[in-house]
């Protein structure tokens, strides 16, 4: 996919995520919307994997650690045939597979970890990446953290683990969109230079704007590159909190909510979708 | 009846594991800066490439297994079973127990034997922590030839996650080389008539003793190894119970949440029966060496003589 394509399959992800939290009554389309690009950018692009094989051996893997984001997850899994697509409209159903967090005890074909408690992901995706290491695979890992999560300890234990054992095949990005629950996270515990902390923490860093393909892609491309300096790496990436729709940008209250009718609809016109109930 | 061996749990561990390294290169082993008193030194020296060493970072560390679980490694994870259990249960519910992810959690240090350290290090709410858990299986051995089995046994078990209790002190050795640990199956070590008497750990020696102080008043205690106390062996309890009538609780943990509350529940739901439940009774532990300790906290023989008489004599009155 070149970049034109990938910003429309970005946009059309987008209305899906609209249209799963609005039928669910439920859920965080914020950070969803702004992780859009980097997470299409991802999965039609560089993650080696196969849908018809979720549990191929060799695979790459994707680790979502700020899960409460997973309806852009659970929108890219469905478009790409891990699942079906009606699946999405039972989010957070009573019996239904797509739970509120992202779980493997639900087995959804495509999710590697459970998460939604903020902080464990990093690790659990260090621990994917020393056990392809071990096992001499050549599976890159993944993770999405965010930037409020940063704020819990245990990432921090797993930035220090993930250098000192030289970890080179994992990537983590970071949806640094200065958005959380109780408003900015400059206000509610400022997190700081994150680039910076990085690397100071031995990673290879990347400061990007995240929703500039170019960028996005020159930042997965020099992690492929980074494999044997023994340094894993950061892509910290500047986001909008609902990205592509108007009332949303950057507004904190929809870290978590659905959208009414007419919200739908300018939602919809924003990002150049049809009619959102088509 | 007196023992003449004593050996550590957690040297068998450290022995056992690595002599089964040698034979599955799946396994492999995270420590939190406690190579040598887990004793997965002995893992490390013998199998350097599959031994982590996480530094003072539990919370990572039991992320890090679990990926490395989730990789098709069967990671066993081992620090003092204060930061095993209880720095780190949230950890351990989202990414081991929900998920059902066979990471081995095999915990040194827990009890009051921990001694000199005092209340910081004592874990006594760690069988608590951990039978909470759904999925969660958890295994407290009653000496090294027991821990050794349980090793062997959990090595093998991909079904889910497991948590191993183990201890600092040498325990003495109640089992002949060649008895096998059998996972969720109480195991009956001295039958008797009067009382019950369900241990584990550690105080199933104590129990053994206080059985043959108990027989010299004419009273005859029937002693249960209750090595797995999750899933309990229901039947053996229940056909105890029945037997005897009235049954005692001893563990090295607090008396709420442990082995006596697992066998509480059991018993008030299915054969309502008098328990008295020994062990630490809501209060912390402190500084000390391991045998004042047992016996400050009714843990030792004469402890566990005189709540049996008490238990014996409630159901008289």
């Amino acid at each position: 996919m070149d970049m034109q394509a990938l910003q429309a399959k970005a946009n059309q992800l987008r209305g899906d995520v609209l249209k799963i939290v609005t039928t669910a009554k439920s859920g965080h389309p914020g950070g969803a919307l702004g992780m859009a690009d980097l997470l299409t950018a991802l999965y039609y692009k560089y993650l080696r994997h196969d849908p018809r094989n979720p549990q191929w051996e060799d695979r790459d893997r994707f680790v979502l650690s700020n899960g409460h984001t997973c309806p852009i997850l659970y929108a890219i899994l469905a478009d790409q045939g891990y699942f079906d697509r009606d699946e999405l409209w039972s989010f957070r159903k009573l019996g239904a597979m797509l739970q509120g967090h992202p779980s493997t005890a639900w087995k959804i074909p495509g999710v590697e970890a459970c998460s939604g408690s903020l902080g464990n992901g990093l690790s659990v995706a260090l621990g994917m990446a020393m056990g392809a290491k071990l096992a001499k695979r050549d599976s890159r890992i993944y993770c999405f953290v965010s930037d409020g999560e940063l704020q819990e300890g245990q990432p921090w234990e797993a930035a220090t683990a993930a250098a000192h054992h030289r970890v080179d095949n994992l990537c983590m990005m970071i949806d640094w969109n200065g958005c959380q629950i109780d408003g900015r996270v400059a206000d509610v515990m400022n997190v700081g230079d994150l680039a910076g902390k990085f690397r100071a923490f031995g990673w290879n860093v990347h400061e990007i704007d995240g929703h500039d393909y170019g960028q996005i892609m020159n930042a997965y491309v020099s992690f492929l590159a980074a494999r044997g300096s023994g340094k894993p790496t950061a892509i910290a990436a500047h986001t909008l909190l609902g990205k592509g729709v108007s009332f949303m940008e950057d507004v904190p209250k929809w870290h978590h909510g659905f959208l009414s009718k007419e919200q739908m609809e300018q939602a919809f016109a924003d990002l150049g979708l049809g009619s959102p109930s088509a | 009846m007196m023992f003449e061996t004593k050996r550590g749990t957690r040297d068998a561990y450290g022995e056992t594991l690595a002599e089964l390294g040698y034979h599955d290169p799946r396994i492999v082993v995270l420590t939190a800066d406690l190579a040598g008193s887990t004793k997965t030194s002995d893992f490390a020296s013998a199998h350097p490439d599959r031994f982590y060493n996480m530094g003072v970072a539990e919370a990572n560390m039991i992320g890090t297994a679990a990926g490395l679980a989730l990789s098709g490694f069967r990671p066993f994870v081992s620090t003092f079973a204060m930061f095993a259990t209880g720095k780190v249960w949230e950890q351990i519910r989202q990414v081991v127990a929900y998920p059902k992810t066979p990471v081995r959690i095999v915990a040194t240090h827990a009890g009051l034997t921990v001694g000199e350290d005092g209340a910081s290090h004592q874990m006594l709410e760690d069988i608590a922590n951990m039978r909470v858990l759904p999925n969660m299986s958890v295994i407290v051995p009653s000496d090294a030839v027991e821990a050794a089995g349980a090793i062997r046994f959990v090595a093998k078990h991909d079904e889910g996650p497991v948590y191993v209790r183990l201890a600092r002190a040498a325990f003495p050795v109640i089992h002949d080389g060649d008895q096998a640990f059998e996972f969720g199956k109480a195991e009956i070590l001295a039958q008797g008539t009067d009382v019950t008497i369900a241990a584990c750990g550690l105080m199933v020696s104590v129990a053994l003793e206080a059985r043959d102080e108990l027989s010299s008043d004419g009273i005859s205690a029937e002693v249960i190894n209750v090595s797995t106390i999750k899933p309990l062996d229901r039947e053996t309890l229940l056909a105890s119970a029945r037997k005897t009538g009235v049954v005692v609780t001893v563990e090295e943990h607090q008396i709420i949440n442990g082995l006596g509350s697992a066998i509480c529940e059991l018993l008030s739901e299915e054969l309502p029966t008098p328990v008295v439940r020994v062990g630490v009774d809501d209060r912390f532990g402190q500084s000390g060496n391991a045998e004042e300790l047992l016996a400050h906290y009714g843990l030792d023989v004469s402890g566990l003589v005189a709540a049996t008489k008490q238990a014996l004599m409630r159901i008289v009155t």
